[in-house]
């Protein structure tokens, strides 16, 4: 699905945040990205969601050389990924279903078409009941809940989560957990990108380590 | 929803939490993608509905000083003027009886009327003053000629006749006056063009501040759209879709302003008709109304405004996101 050779990437004129990148993310797989705070991590996701380019080395996604793609070619491919940041990303102004809805609308659909769709995601996320809240006045855990619902909700193949228990506390991450491996279950690849040890006891799984700026994989 | 269905075999992840059915019928329609309001787009239709104000003003005005020179040209045109020269040696008042005969027999004369000689004097009074002796001046008397309406005078073979039968006269088609009154009008409409384009570009400027503006403040929704896969076409839809509504709402006050401005004018117009006031007015400007090509116009400038806000903005953005990987 992904695919990794040589890759490299500094910002501006600084010396390389993530050097030497050999590795490969395979369809329905299911895996960890870890390593210390500061390590490269976001920049590792951003480079999987075509948000960044790489400095050298080649990306290639879903059988295609990512450097020979024009915009809206990443912007089609950027459709098939769905992406959980750590900071949730919800829209201000727009009510939890909105947000949810919002990768739909994207896609060109219209509301007769999806609302139904996104009804059930969000009752299956336990947010049925706050589907007109907007974000302000969620928690913590239903904003991840409905950022996770976002990015699901167009049936991406990869989904990509920066420390998606980062700010919910160990019985709402362990849950957030299991929706992960359900949602891999139903065939969409996982990179989790955390540092939490504890989260990545709880499943087994493979394991992309991050050390100064090198790539280490443990099956 | 088939994505989930394989997770049949879990309880619902959040089944404590469920929806209850009431809650799901009432969601609401979604909401525009870009924010409807903010301090840029409150400042932005403030700014679209003055150009707009300006705009109608001007060309409300240009089609006042165009109706007006149009009544003015009817008028002067729908009349000619044969000048008899007192000579000495001439019968002056034979001379004018001649001229008139010959006008009446003209092709499209409707009225001839020869002003007496006390007519005459009264014609010149403001200049001379009064008790004149006219026949101690070589002051011309004038044949005033009433053209039928629709008619096409031959001036030519009046003026041979003329030349021929009385030769102290001339015929004065007033064409210099009408000439010079084109011109007039021309410079106001040019004028007019010419303040329209300004308050175009100053529109077509606030627009490009405001949505740079705009879409500074929007960066995060930029970026998520970015991230669900959004195309620049699509970003850009939705900041145009913003900017129309706004330009349309901006377009709507300055230009219901302007045409309740023409209205009160053109109502004070018909209250003081036949005052003394109203008179000086309606010979200057005429019946100071823009009739209904002129609200049609001003509405027209309205859907314009928009359109111009619209297109203003998203070129804009269009080039901004160019900018953006």
């Amino acid at each position: 699905m992904i695919r990794f050779e040589n890759v490299g990437l500094r910002y501006g004129l600084g010396s390389e945040v993530l050097r030497d990148l050999n590795f490969a993310i395979d369809w329905h797989s299911f895996q960890f990205l870890t390593g210390p705070s500061g390590a490269g991590k976001t920049s590792l996701l951003r480079l999987m969601l075509l948000s960044l380019r790489p400095t050298r080395g080649l990306i290639s996604m879903f059988d295609q050389d990512t450097a020979t793609l024009s915009k809206d070619d990443r912007a089609n491919l950027r459709r098939r990924i769905g992406i959980v940041f750590q900071d949730f990303r919800l829209l201000d102004h727009m009510t939890t279903y909105e947000n949810v809805a919002l990768p739909l609308r994207v896609l060109g659909k219209g509301e007769s078409e999806y609302r139904a769709e996104v009804v059930e995601l969000l009752q299956w996320v336990g947010l049925g009941e706050r589907m007109e809240a907007l974000p302000a006045i969620l928690s913590g855990g239903e904003k991840q809940r409905a950022a996770i619902a976002r990015a699901v909700i167009a049936r991406p193949q990869l989904l990509l989560a920066d420390e998606p228990t980062g700010n919910v506390d160990p019985n709402l991450g362990q849950r957030l957990l299991r929706l992960f491996i359900e949602l891999n279950k139903s065939g969409t690849a996982v990179v989790i990108a955390t540092h939490d040890i504890g989260l990545m006891d709880e499943y087994d799984a493979r394991r992309l380590v991050l050390h100064e700026g090198r790539l280490h994989v443990y099956d | 929803m088939s994505m989930i269905e394989p997770v049949e075999t879990m309880a619902e992840p959040w089944d404590d939490l469920d929806a209850s059915p009431a809650l799901v019928r009432s969601v609401p329609a979604a909401a525009p993608i870009v924010p409807r309001g903010s301090i840029s787009g409150r400042s932005l239709t403030a700014v679209v509905a003055i150009m707009t104000f300006l705009a109608a003003l001007t060309t409300g005005a240009a089609m006042v000083v165009l109706n007006a020179a149009s009544d003015w040209q009817s008028e002067v045109g729908r009349e000619v003027t044969i000048q008899v020269r007192p000579t000495p040696g001439r019968d002056v008042e034979a001379d004018l009886r001649k001229a008139a005969d010959l006008a009446r027999a003209a092709i499209g004369t409707a009225d001839v009327r020869v002003y007496s000689r006390e007519e005459s004097a009264r014609l010149v009074e403001p200049w001379l003053g009064s008790g004149l002796a006219l026949e101690d001046l070589p002051i011309p008397r004038l044949i005033v000629i009433k053209l039928a309406a629709g008619a096409r005078p031959d001036f030519t073979a009046l003026r041979q006749a003329l030349a021929a039968q009385v030769a102290t006269a001339s015929l004065d088609d007033h064409r210099r006056w009408i000439g010079r009154m084109r011109t007039m009008a021309r410079t106001a409409v040019g004028g007019g063009i010419a303040i329209l384009a300004l308050v175009l570009a100053a529109t077509v400027l606030s627009v490009t501040f405001a949505t740079r503006g705009t879409m500074a403040a929007n960066r995060p929704i930029i970026e998520v759209l970015h991230y669900v896969g959004a195309t620049d076409v699509f970003i850009a839809d939705q900041f145009q879709r913003h900017f129309l509504a706004l330009g349309f709402k901006g377009g709507a006050i300055g230009g219901g302003a302007a045409i309740l401005l023409f209205a009160v004018v053109e109502a004070a117009n018909s209250w003081f008709a036949g005052t003394a006031g109203g008179d000086e007015i309606a010979a200057l400007f005429g019946n100071l109304t823009i009739g209904v090509s002129g609200y049609v116009a001003i509405l027209l400038q309205v859907v314009f405004m928009a359109l111009v806000t619209a297109f203003a903005s998203r070129h804009t953005v269009s080039r901004t996101l160019k900018t953006i990987d």
